[in-house]
């Protein structure tokens, strides 16, 4: 039951602002729009499922927009100057980021720093690596990229389920079961409750921090790889600032920042609702793109204010008991 | 002069002392000056210079640090008062501008303190609700266009020059001189450290510890409001989309590398700014030295772990031992 009404009001947000987008403009429900918030969010989705673990834990990760912008870049050198097969490369790059990942674990857990300013220090060094690589955007034109773009499921109505977002689904589901059916998902919840009543409960508390911020940049490494099919390119600039919008997913989303509550499945809504605003602006065409951003803050604002009541509530009938007991 | 530099600031002393001489050794004329105009040039005003945004931003950010707060919007803050004050200036005077301006980031600010000090969110989350929507706020004013403009009063305020100085590091001065004569000549600076340590132990001892989140955040908003103006009057024009961008990154830095710690509490404004002058030395060094700008980033983030490592307080043990080792050799 945990993080169910967040979740639910997050699914009411996103299902009413779709029929009030499908009443202004009836094209949107269709199953080729739906397929394309899909594949256009495919990225997003895969980073924001790693980002739940971590906020649930009660940390922050802000490498994971460097980390995508290092995997094209590296992926597509790999392959194009380098000469690796692709699956090479996207092992060799998989294994690259979650060892970063574990790498900025440790430092949070052995140095007992604020995981804020480690995975700022970790944006930077990404993002200064990519840039050693290559500054200019280098294509990738090898066949298996082809092979991935064009295919697709049809789906009823002539909408294109790709790839990518067949990927994208897959982990998210992956990553629901993952925190909500093992002991590693409680794990989570446990720390990010409280990390000294999980420690005197017999969890690992270094062990989960080192795999929970490993996931996280294993997670971003995949989308990083998403990201190059949906691009066929590698460019050091690329998803800049994805890290607040997996953030603003993830909060949209029903989890609270404090840690402890939150679901990936309200993740993967979030994930849609902030399409969707993209969706109407470019159906519209009057409205800017800025606009996007004035919205997912209000949003944010909304949702956040939210919790906080819903917090207030929770934490009031205990008050009065002891109130009452005293 | 004790209270503003404690001795505690030897080590950024010594770290800005030893970048100095790297640049000094990358570039032979680093610390040459030269008068022009009635205005200094040569490279070291030049780090003063291009150091004046961060260096305001991370003097209101280290108040809200010291708070155990964080504002994670003054970039979005400079893109909306440059935005603002892009757009007034070639219609109104300097005065109606600059109040224009930073009454924008004064709100901003009032905006950032009202959620976290009354609605009590923490601060990452109170913060990114402005840092996402006010790049968008400041795209809206400016139509999406880069506005320029031409007013001299504006420009002066970006290029000028007063005693020899370029005015944004004249205004910087004063900002730190203000800061500290406010925050330091008062009880002020003690009770935002009092909010910072223990919020609830403070309020049980009678600090107004909400009317002390809310003024630094709005202190933090008007000083971002003015690195923005600054920032816009440099270029003669406002653009939304990349003024301040990930600043406020910087600003954070500075304050660490400042030695204030994230958690709160004793903070030292003329350290952060310090910082700021090591951020801006660094950068300036690598360009001098003809190696790609992209390395900055690399420098940075190894820098930032070397500051954290310094602080941790897993190590803090460490360097007991060591300080003590070096007693018994004295």
């Amino acid at each position: 039951m945990k993080g169910l009404p967040p979740v639910l009001i997050t699914a009411i947000v996103l299902v009413a602002g779709f029929a009030l987008c499908a009443v202004q403009f009836p094209n949107i429900a269709s199953t080729r729009v739906v397929g394309n918030l899909l594949t256009d969010n495919a990225f997003l989705g895969i980073v924001a499922t790693g980002m739940t673990f971590v906020i649930i834990s009660g940390g922050i990760d802000l490498s994971v927009g460097s980390v995508i912008g290092f995997t094209t870049v590296f992926v597509a050198l790999a392959i194009e100057r380098w000469g690796m097969p692709p699956l090479v490369a996207f092992v060799a790059i998989l294994a690259l980021s979650a060892a970063f990942g574990a790498a900025m674990g440790a430092v949070i857990h052995v140095f007992d720093l604020p995981p804020f300013i480690v995975t700022l220090a970790g944006m930077f060094l990404a993002r200064g690596a990519s840039f050693l690589l290559s500054t200019e955007s280098v294509p990738i034109t090898a066949p298996v990229y082809a092979t991935v773009s064009d295919f697709a499921l049809r789906m009823p109505g002539g909408g294109r389920l790709t790839a990518i977002a067949i990927i994208m689904l897959v982990i998210v589901i992956g990553g629901a079961l993952l925190l909500q059916l093992t002991r590693f998902g409680a794990n989570v919840y446990a720390l990010g409750g409280s990390r000294a009543a999980a420690s005197l409960m017999g969890v690992a508390v270094g062990k989960m921090t080192i795999k929970i911020y490993m996931l996280s940049s294993l997670l971003a490494g995949i989308a990083g790889i998403v990201f190059s099919f949906y691009t066929s390119a590698g460019y050091s600039l690329s998803a800049v600032g994805v890290e607040l919008d997996s953030i603003a997913a993830v909060v949209i989303g029903g989890t609270l920042l404090t840690g402890g509550q939150g679901s990936v499945i309200g993740t993967f809504l979030g994930v849609l609702i902030q399409g969707l605003i993209q969706t109407y602006i470019n159906f519209d065409g009057t409205l800017s793109s800025w606009w996007t951003k004035i919205a997912t803050g209000i949003l944010l604002f909304a949702f956040i204010a939210l919790q906080q009541g819903l917090v207030a509530l929770a934490r009031r009938p205990v008050t009065k008991s002891l109130g009452a007991a005293t | 002069m004790t209270a503003l530099l404690p001795r505690r600031g030897l080590a950024q002393i010594l770290a800005l002392i030893v970048i100095l001489a790297v640049d000094r050794v990358v570039s032979p004329q680093f610390f040459d000056l030269r008068l022009q105009d009635g205005r200094l040039f040569g490279s070291v005003i030049d780090v003063l210079n291009r150091g004046t945004p961060v260096a305001l931003l991370s003097l209101g950010m280290v108040l809200v640090i010291a708070t155990r707060g964080i504002d994670l919007s003054v970039g979005a803050v400079m893109a909306i008062a440059g935005a603002i004050a892009a757009s007034l200036a070639d219609s109104h005077g300097l005065p109606v501008v600059l109040a224009a301006a930073l009454g924008a980031g004064l709100v901003c600010g009032l905006w950032n303190g009202f959620l976290v000090a009354v609605l009590g969110m923490q601060p990452i989350v109170a913060t990114l609700i402005l840092m996402v929507a006010g790049r968008g706020i400041a795209q809206l004013i400016t139509e999406g266009r880069i506005v320029t403009f031409s007013s001299p009063d504006l420009v002066w305020l970006g290029n000028g020059a007063v005693l020899g100085l370029p005015v944004p590091v004249a205004i910087a001065l004063c900002m730190l001189i203000l800061t500290g004569v406010v925050v330091r000549g008062s009880a002020l600076g003690l009770l935002i450290e009092a909010t910072g340590g223990n919020a609830r132990a403070s309020e049980l001892a009678g600090v107004g510890t909400r009317a002390m989140i809310l003024a630094v955040y709005v202190w933090c908003g008007v000083c971002a409001a003015l690195a923005g103006v600054i920032a816009a009057a440099d270029i003669m024009g406002a653009d939304a989309n990349n003024a301040g961008l990930w600043l406020e990154l910087d600003a954070i830095l500075a304050v660490v590398i400042g030695g204030t710690s994230l958690f709160g509490g004793r903070f030292s404004l003329v350290l952060a700014v310090l910082g700021a002058l090591i951020i801006q030395t660094m950068n300036t060094g690598i360009l001098l030295s003809g190696y790609p700008p992209e390395f900055n980033l690399l420098v940075k983030a190894v820098v930032v772990l070397a500051v954290l490592l310094l602080q941790s307080p897993k190590l803090t043990g460490f360097a007991g031992i060591v300080a003590r080792l070096r007693r018994t050799k004295a």
